[in-house]
């Protein structure tokens, strides 16, 4: 059996406001991510999927709940070692390509950042071989390297964001709606270039995202987040095909498809929030892989 | 023929920068037909939401309007005063919803008070009424509780019901046309399709004419009668919506509807549009999206094409279209996946 990459279980997440109010952003997730696969998370804003990003990649401390990455326990107290394996392994693509690159550093040097902290290269010349490969692997060329962000579109700023994560060569890099920043077509050119990536060094993607059709596009399993709970997880193929919680079905009902004939006659499945109560909720097994929250 | 509300013919539009001149419309005809949804699709850039802001006088003040008109009800916008328009016009006759309802807002007043502040300033109207008024919109937009909500502020609302407001606030005076301007871009696909329900809703029970403005093709599938494509401050297909996703002709529609993916799509890439679009800095030469076109040919680098009549409806700015042109084949995943759509369409 294969070793999962990343294991969450029961992962809470929550934020003392004031004395009388605590925000529980998530309240016990629990999945696991495989070595070169996509996990694909989804859910409506305030559902918690950024903070289980933010929560794995340690820029939270977990309130509950125990994270492993590659066997390593990387929630809690960590050792200085541990914590330079993790940020070496793991790496994350932010939402906005306008706002996540310093403005006042050369794209060489943003990229170059990682490589410099981890000493992962022995002269000058070595550093600038590495970036300006990897400039070239996500389609820019290694002469940017000596540009400033601004000089960029918001494309080929997410470009570089990605290339940031690469140059590290990381196991999993979390992908925080990383596109939908981006114009539709160069949404296709940033998932394509992803999954090219993907198909070369293996690594795995947790891919959060509230686009739908994108997801269902890019991912090999999808969890459905509400409320921060995970009402329902499985293949991209059970949940598209056999939804089980209520709250994904609703959810499925709502994607808008480029199709007239369709759109115009589609039912809405709405569904009751205020009603669902998941403190007492199980997890029931639907098959292998298919897990629904009831 | 039917009767248009609201047409716009050759808009040219410079904006004056430091940069230098940015020509960010160049010669946009568009008609909304009465009582019609009418979509401008494109990316940004493209110059959709520059040609509505013309429409409502919003345009900022270092755009000059080179050429053109803007008729509504045949008397041309663009001669009116600010005064006028702003008297007249926009709130009473066209009214828009903005994209952001987190900032469209004012944070300090009521949502009663911003409802009822335009319906004082077009109409003669008292108080009371005005209240009644307000609480009835209210409700029409779905919003349970009325009365109590009209004391809530902005910020006691959430995402969803703040859009609600905001078309509320659109509909006070009753306008002949609704400008949507990515309405449901910053909501939830499942707050999304209840919005644009809402808006349909409410176009029936008040003969509204509505522009959408968006990048969004699903959206425009289920709101649109009409769709406009915009490419680099032009229109470059316009056509029915049936015709515009059943039967594209421009290969940068072709572009936009396969990068896409429906839930369909099982290919191991999508197909995108290489490059990004052209900075209007510079003047293009020829056709604007010829760099972008694998299918472009040596005239498109020299001569801009000019509107190919397909059908009544349907027009596309391609030299494909042209009877010289050599016939290309779509490429393969879009012409399953239009085939695909047609068929559940029943579409000829």
């Amino acid at each position: 059996m294969i070793e999962p990459l990343l294991k969450v279980k029961n992962l809470r997440q929550h934020f003392k406001i004031s004395r009388n109010f605590t925000v529980k952003a998530v309240n016990g997730v629990s999945f696991e991510i495989y070595p070169g696969e996509t996990y694909g998370l989804v859910g409506e804003s305030g559902s918690g999927k950024t903070t289980i990003g933010r929560s794995i990649i340690r820029l939270y401390d977990p309130t509950d709940g125990e994270i492993f990455f590659n066997r390593d326990k990387i929630s809690g107290e960590l050792s200085h070692r541990t914590w330079r394996r993790l940020r070496k392994n793991m790496q994350m693509i932010f939402q906005d390509p306008m706002s996540s690159l310093n403005p006042r550093k050369k794209i060489g040097d943003i990229i170059g950042e990682g490589l410099d902290i981890h000493k992962l290269y022995s002269s000058q010349k070595e550093r600038n071989e590495i970036i300006g490969e990897i400039l070239k692997k996500v389609g820019l060329s290694p002469a940017h390297a000596e540009r400033y962000p601004q000089q960029f579109s918001g494309g080929q700023r997410q470009r570089v964001g990605i290339a940031r994560a690469l140059v590290m060569n990381p196991r999993l890099i979390i992908a925080d709606e990383c596109i939908s920043a981006l114009d539709v077509s160069i949404q296709a050119q940033v998932v394509n270039l992803m999954k090219d990536i993907q198909a070369e060094t293996k690594c795995a993607y947790l891919f959060i995202a509230h686009d739908l059709s994108m997801v269902k596009y890019i991912s090999d399993r999808i969890g459905v987040l509400h409320k921060g709970y995970l009402v329902e997880t499985g293949t991209t193929r059970e949940i598209f095909s056999n939804p089980a919680h209520p709250y994904t079905q609703s959810l499925l009902s709502a994607v808008p498809q480029p199709n007239p004939a369709v759109e115009k006659q589609r039912q809405l499945i709405s569904y009751d929030a205020a009603k669902a109560n998941y403190e007492k909720a199980t997890m029931r097994r639907l098959s292998d892989t298919h897990f629904v929250m009831t | 023929m039917e009767k248009n509300i609201l047409t716009v013919k050759n808009l040219d539009i410079t904006f004056r920068t430091n940069a230098g001149n940015i020509h960010a419309i160049r010669g946009v005809d568009f008609y909304l037909p009465s009582g019609k949804t009418v979509a401008l699709v494109g990316e940004s850039g493209s110059g959709k939401s520059v040609t509505m802001k013309a429409v409502t006088g919003l345009l900022d003040s270092n755009a000059i309007i080179n050429s053109g008109n803007i008729f509504y009800n045949g008397e041309d916008l663009l001669t009116l005063t600010k005064k006028d328009l702003r008297q007249k016009i926009n709130g009473q006759q066209i009214a828009m919803v903005f994209q952001d309802p987190m900032t469209s807002l004012d944070p300090t007043m009521s949502i009663g008070e911003q409802i009822m502040e335009g319906m004082f300033l077009h109409k003669k109207i008292s108080r009371d009424d005005a209240r009644q008024r307000a609480i009835e919109l209210l409700n029409l937009v779905g919003i349970t509780d009325a009365e109590n909500r009209m004391k809530n502020y902005p910020h006691q609302l959430s995402g969803g019901m703040r859009q609600r407001v905001v078309i509320a606030i659109a509909l006070s005076c009753e306008p002949k046309i609704l400008i949507c301007d990515e309405p449901t871009t910053a909501l939830d696909v499942t707050v999304q399709a209840r919005i644009l329900n809402l808006i349909k809703d409410i176009q029936a029970e008040m003969n509204l004419s509505v522009i959408y403005i968006t990048h969004d093709l699903g959206v425009v599938a289920k709101v649109a009668d009409f769709v406009n494509v915009m490419y680099a401050g032009k229109v470059i297909e316009v056509g029915t919506v049936e015709e515009i996703f059943y039967d594209p002709r421009h290969p940068y529609t072709w572009g936009l509807l396969s990068a896409m993916p429906d839930l369909e799509t099982d290919d191991d890439r999508l197909y995108s549009i290489p490059g990004s679009p052209p900075n209007l800095l510079h003047e293009p030469k020829g056709d604007a999206f010829a760099p972008r076109n694998k299918f472009a040919m040596k005239i498109d680098e020299r001569e801009e094409p000019p509107m190919f009549k397909i059908s009544e409806t349907h027009y596309a700015a391609t030299w494909l279209l042209h009877p010289d042109a050599p016939k290309v084949e779509l490429p393969a995943e879009l012409k399953s996946r239009l085939m695909r759509s047609r068929k559940a369409a029943n579409y000829d």
